[in-house]
């Protein structure tokens, strides 16, 4: 017998405005109107200005840890290719899409702050809060695209991922559970390079990550990760393939973590200043600033004009975060079930385990006197 | 009413909720053509379709996650891990985030899920197939979790969990899938989660036990001398725990006995034992009794029946008790 070929397969990378903001008109039509570029710039502006004012924050001692998301922003461009109908199941370096698809900006401040309110997204928002263990929401983004799916929607769920995350044996599940059930799941992996210390080469050793999804049969594409047009292009025809039911796609988007992993992480330790500058040049606000600026439709007087817009909306963000009363004690238990058994109950109503705390009398006995030597 | 087994009336009250509510389904390894390897999901799948009777690819952690998913989409999903041994690679999704996100989420995302899991030994099953781990999943808050000891009260306790609003873990003592019928009523019942069962009323000594060790308890209560009153209690469900029940009793008897599978540190029984002493402290006669599996691995199935609390090792630390 000869040999055959059992499978054979390629992945495409797609961009379409390139880092000098020059656009491929061909690959372009059909996809952003110049209005919509012009809102992402502005949108951009304010993440941007809001990511650092988070950085501030924790460095005033005003916030926890936080992770920048700066240099990722492009990835805005996924919610304007879905309706407010879709889920989006992220992870935390996605705050530019979350935004633009509702998540009014608070909630991720207070998350951040150590305020579970913070995850407490209103009900017509479709985003799930933001999910800190690496890798493990993807299931559950499929699992609400299947319960859609069962319940006769066309309703989609986008979920985000970093690249370590594709090492996660969650994200192998996800991708098999997904294509096996037909799910209407959108796989977005943002490969910004590093997963805290460990670059991407010492993470896997495929040659992308979209080829990842090859093995359980998704469609699968590699995109310049800071061209919002490629994003959204990439975004737009996976969400339309979910829709009808014709399959799954998974997308990596090629780009860069432009700080920190979070503010408790140093990057100078292991990566170099070179490639970071390199980066720089890539980054997905430059390039739209230039593709506008070339058709008229921005300049300094502009860019000024949203700067000044974002601060005073970041201002007021930051003081609505402030200014929340401290959450109750009660709290702590009351979200535990839906009824409160009678041991949580107790627990909250005297905030004591000890038993003898809890029982009528005993807890108004007089504390021994200390013993002094 | 029919006289039904314990997988029976699983079965039964599986198909009365899907029956009830279009949103319940099933899913697991080998639950939909194969009717799950204890048949618990028979016909199943015959009668719902593969859209609500799932076999799903052969993944603990995924199960678990996407019933989060399903749950938190308007669905309510009954998954199956098919053994308790099985749960490690879905511990992650269990309790990291279905018994989180009500809290988490400040009560915007919850889960009503129900995990059935087949538990315990003696049934000759190969490693890891054999084990208890209640106590695991009873430390883990956002969790219940609960086991049926007969027929009935299976079928009552798993509709329950199918209606509650939040995650229950469902364990089946499989060495007693099958050990004895029982009347099972056609209707629907609901069985209180959190509700222990008086089985026996006596007056010396009380014995607290769930699962299938109940069946050995009431069997050990007739080695024991007739003028040796006990009173059993089965548990039903291992958290929230029916602490009332047991301090009624012990306030009654003053003395207990807790009986459990799982290995006697920090087992259930150590937070039954607590809670006597907290409780019942001037009322007890004799230091609470533990009757456990060992602090060993289950051996392979030539030695399980030496590892599980036997019948004579109950009605001796029973018989202890009552002396002391």
């Amino acid at each position: 017998m000869p040999k055959k070929v059992a499978y054979k397969a390629q992945i495409e990378h797609l961009q379409i405005l390139d880092e000098n903001g020059k656009l491929d008109e061909k690959l372009a039509k059909g996809t952003l109107t110049d209005k919509q570029v012009l809102a992402l710039c502005e949108h951009i502006i304010l993440c941007r200005h809001y990511d650092e004012i988070a950085f501030k924050l924790q460095r005033s001692g005003r916030m926890g840890t936080y992770p920048q998301n700066k240099g990722q922003e492009a990835i805005a461009a996924t919610a304007m290719a879905v309706t407010r109908n879709d889920w989006m199941v992220p992870c935390y370096r996605e705050n530019s899409a979350l935004f633009l698809h509702g998540l009014p900006m608070e909630h991720i401040l207070l998350h951040w702050m150590g305020d579970e309110r913070g995850n407490q997204i209103p009900e017509d928002v479709n985003v799930m809060p933001i999910s800190i263990p690496i890798g493990t929401h993807m299931l559950h983004a499929m699992g609400i695209a299947w319960a859609k799916k069962l319940q006769k929607t066309d309703h989609v769920a986008l979920t985000y991922f970093g690249d370590g995350a594709t090492s996660e044996g969650d994200f192998h599940e996800a991708m098999n559970f997904a294509t096996v059930m037909k799910a209407p799941c959108v796989f977005i992996c943002q490969n910004n390079q590093w997963a805290i210390s460990v670059p991407r080469e010492k993470q896997m050793a495929s040659e992308t990550v979209a080829q990842k999804g090859l093995a359980y049969g998704a469609d699968c594409i590699q995109v310049d990760g800071n061209d919002v047009f490629a994003v959204y292009k990439a975004t737009k025809d996976a969400v339309a393939k979910a829709r009808k039911g014709e399959g799954v796609t998974l997308i990596e988007t090629l780009t860069y973590r432009m700080g920190d992993h979070t503010t408790a992480d140093d990057a100078r330790r292991y990566r170099d200043s070179k490639e970071l500058e390199a980066w720089a040049k890539r980054d997905p606000l430059l390039r739209i600033q230039k593709y506008l600026a070339a058709k008229g439709m921005w300049d300094d007087k502009k860019e000024k004009a949203a700067e000044a817009g974002a601060k005073e909306r970041v201002a007021q963000i930051v003081k609505n975060c402030e200014n929340i009363a401290k959450p109750s004690t009660d709290d702590i238990f009351d979200y535990t079930f839906a009824t409160l058994p009678d041991d949580l109950r107790a627990q909250r109503d005297s905030m004591r385990t000890n038993s003898l705390s809890l029982e009528p009398g005993q807890s108004t006995l007089r504390s021994p006197e200390p013993q002094h030597a | 009413m029919a006289n039904l087994t314990l997988v029976q009336a699983i079965n039964l009250a599986l198909v009365q909720e899907m029956e009830a509510d279009e949103r319940v389904m099933v899913l697991g390894e080998d639950v939909g053509k194969n009717g799950g390897v204890f048949r618990v999901t028979e016909g199943l799948q015959e009668r719902f379709g593969e859209d609500r009777v799932v076999d799903t690819p052969l993944a603990e952690s995924g199960i678990m996650g996407s019933s989060i998913g399903l749950a938190v989409g308007g669905m309510r999903p009954v998954a199956e891990i098919q053994f308790e041994g099985f749960l490690g690679p879905a511990y992650d999704q269990l309790v990291n985030h279905a018994a989180r996100y009500r809290t988490r989420s400040r009560g915007a995302v919850t889960v009503p899920l129900t995990v059935r899991v087949p538990v315990g030994g003696g049934i000759h099953a190969p490693e890891l197939h054999s084990d208890s781990p209640e106590a695991i999943y009873a430390h883990t808050p956002g969790l219940k979790v609960v086991m049926p000891a007969s027929p009935y009260d299976a079928k009552g306790l798993l509709i329950s969990a199918i209606r509650d609003p939040d995650p229950v873990i469902y364990f089946e003592p499989k060495r007693i899938y099958r050990a004895f019928r029982e009347e099972v009523p056609e209707d629907e019942y609901t069985i209180p989660i959190g509700k222990a069962k008086v089985v026996e009323e006596g007056e010396h000594v009380t014995v607290v036990s769930w699962g299938a060790m109940v069946v050995d308890c009431l069997k050990a209560m007739d080695e024991l001398p007739e003028d040796l009153s006990v009173e059993l209690i089965d548990l039903r469900t291992i958290y929230p725990l029916d602490i009332d029940c047991i301090v009624e009793s012990v306030k009654k008897t003053g003395r207990c006995v807790v009986v459990h599978e799982a290995p006697k540190t920090a087992g259930y029984g150590a937070e039954i034992t607590a809670q006597v002493m907290e409780h019942c402290f001037l009322h007890l006669e004799a230091p609470v009794q533990r009757v456990a599996g060992f602090d060993t691995f289950m051996p392979y199935y030539k030695l399980e029946l030496e590892y599980l609390p036997s019948v004579e090792r109950i009605a001796e630390a029973i018989g202890a008790c009552a002396a002391y």
